[in-house]
């Protein structure tokens, strides 16, 4: 528990220092592509349906299997849709 | 030895989404950079798949097919107007898989055969916290960002929801979440293998669930239009807190790590929103402030204090600006919802044709979502190196021959630099008024998302051109190409 807690105040303090520096410009794209890592969980969902043995955890497990599945996918592909578009000037 | 590889992959895959999100740091690499968060996440996905040894029953593929279509298909679909609701929606998707994860969760301690699928462990005083942690902000995450989705995509009304004890109830329900937290912490480690509803973990965990579903939803609707940006990047943020809690659930650090990078992410583009308003992340909480405006509305010309305006027509707003030496152009919601961007680059480029310096002022809170208006203008093709934060251009409007405001309102309005009374005074705004001359496009003389008359229409260097945006800049091409 205390080894997690460690992890997540340095993993927030890395990613305040990092974002802090993206530029306006790229606001949209820095929530959709975060957005996307969010979808993370997908390897909660994995573990979870994973472990067969009550169908309860299973179905459970599915649905968050598909919702997080939708995000990480749907999440990097559209953030790639968008910074395909920002273009300098020829 | 397995674990020790697994943990060395979420270390990689951990590594790749920082690296992956500095790389956002420049419009150059940022591209690249998404793709190495996405291959990070192939990396973590791959790992527990195949060197933990999950049974992958069909069903496990079924989900990710199903899900990777669905996610795939909208973002091949999604118009770059609607992006501010697609987020949104992606935001919900995202609580919604950790509720469900950590409801999975008690689902396995609850098993007849828990013993072998914990490894014999029984859910404790930790396990209790962590899950209905995950469950609560997972659900409010989830209501919340469809509630956002309705207002952006105009489902439900973007004018603020708010009736009588509304605070009260939200606060009833927070008293309800802890309770039914303690009633979860009481009942953890002992369960009736009889019953599953009857179990008071499992009737903790639903109620849980409904709270948090009551109070996102009780949380974002009496927040009008025009602070959506806060609300979105607050969500965003949400949906990483809430995928660090499942890691904690799971005591998974590849969970952690992502979720508290999220988490920064979003909790700093919140902060930044809301300086740009002047205005506190409680202020904006609490609501009933602006709702969607600038709709149909006579056009009038006098304001109530009877002040005039000069009304200005397409071919005069041309030769200004095709004489002029320098042009900013100021984008607001006004140019997404008339679908003007296209319009508006065109209009750059002959002006660019005829040797005028050509650049973009664009305000942090303009539009409905953190950048809203640099994606927009990037669609139509306009060059990101034309494009200026607030605090880099605000000096260069004095030497501005024509600012050209194009559906932005608050975001220029010089009454929040001295008039105290004012509901805006304070938020940083651009300099509009310092231009040599400047024209604002708008449909009618209706006030903007405060609710507020704007002093620029007012100032007799400023010309107003009425009309549909897309309309007015498509005359003005016109006008300009005659010349």
């Amino acid at each position: 528990m205390l080894t997690n807690l460690i992890v997540f105040i340095l993993a927030s303090i890395i990613g305040s220092e990092v974002i802090s520096k993206v530029p306006q410009t790229l606001h949209t794209p820095l929530m959709s592509g975060s957005n996307a890592i969010s979808g993370i969980t997908i390897v909660g969902a994995l573990v979870v349906a994973g472990m067969v043995g009550d169908p309860w955890a299973m179905y459970v497990g599915m649905a968050a299997l598909i919702f997080a599945t939708t995000n990480v996918v749907g999440g990097f592909m559209v953030t790639d849709r968008m910074l395909q578009m920002f273009k300098k000037k020829e | 030895m397995k674990q020790n590889i697994i943990d060395i992959a979420y270390l990689v895959s951990a590594i790749m989404f920082i690296y992956g999100l500095k790389r956002l740091q420049s419009p150059a690499t940022a591209r690249k950079g998404n793709q190495l968060a996405a291959m990070g996440m192939l990396v973590a996905v791959a790992a527990t798949l195949f060197v933990q040894q999950i049974l992958t029953p069909a069903q496990m593929l079924i989900g990710v097919v199903v899900g990777g279509g669905f996610g795939a298909i909208l973002a091949k679909r999604v118009e770059m107007t609607g992006m501010p609701e697609l987020v949104a929606a992606f935001n919900g998707f995202g609580g919604a898989a950790s509720a469900l994860v950590a409801g999975a969760e008690i689902a396995r301690f609850l098993a007849p055969n828990a013993a072998d699928l914990m490894g014999g462990a029984v859910m404790g005083g930790i396990d209790a916290i962590t899950i209905s942690l995950s469950i609560l902000i997972g659900m409010v995450t989830f209501t919340g960002s469809f509630v956002a989705f309705g207002k952006l995509s105009g489902r439900i009304s973007g004018n603020p929801v708010i009736f009588p004890g509304l605070r009260v109830i939200s606060i009833l329900f927070m008293l309800g979440a802890i309770a039914s937290m303690v009633y979860m912490e009481m009942g953890a480690g002992d369960f009736s293998v009889a019953g599953f509803v009857s179990d008071p973990v499992v009737q903790a965990a639903l109620a849980i669930a409904v709270i948090g579903a009551v109070l996102g939803i009780l949380l974002v609707i009496p927040i009008g239009g025009a602070d959506m940006p806060v609300v979105v990047a607050l969500l965003n943020s949400y949906s990483g807190l809430a995928a660090a809690a499942t890691g904690f659930v799971l005591d998974n650090t590849a969970l952690i790590v992502s979720g508290a990078l999220v988490g920064a992410s979003g909790l700093i583009l919140t902060n930044i929103m809301c300086e740009a308003m002047n205005r506190s992340l409680f202020n904006v909480l609490i609501g009933g402030f602006g709702g969607d405006s600038d709709g149909a509305g006579p056009a009038g010309a006098v304001s109530a204090e009877g002040l005039t305006v000069n009304s200005t027509s397409a071919d005069d707003v041309a030769i200004l600006l095709s004489y002029a030496s320098k042009v900013i152009f100021v984008p607001g919601y006004g140019m997404a919802v008339a679908q003007a961007q296209h319009a508006v680059r065109e209009l750059a480029e002959e002006l660019a044709k005829k040797d005028v310096e050509v650049k973009f002022a664009v305000h942090p809170v303009a539009g409905r979502m953190p950048g809203h208006m640099n994606v927009l203008l990037a669609e139509a093709n306009v060059p990101y190196d034309q494009l200026f934060e607030m605090d880099e251009i605000n000096g260069e409007f004095e030497t501005t021959d024509v600012a050209v405001v194009i559906g932005a309102n608050d975001v220029v309005n010089p009454a929040a630099r001295h008039d105290k009374a004012s509901p805006i005074f304070g938020m940083p705004i651009l300099n509009v008024d310092h231009a040599a001359t400047s024209i604002v496009l708008k449909r009618s003389m209706r006030p903007g998302y405060a609710g507020i008359d704007n002093e620029l229409f007012y100032n007799t260097n400023n010309q107003m051109l009425f009309g549909d945006a897309k309309d007015s800049i498509t005359n003005v091409i016109n006008e300009v190409k005659a010349l």
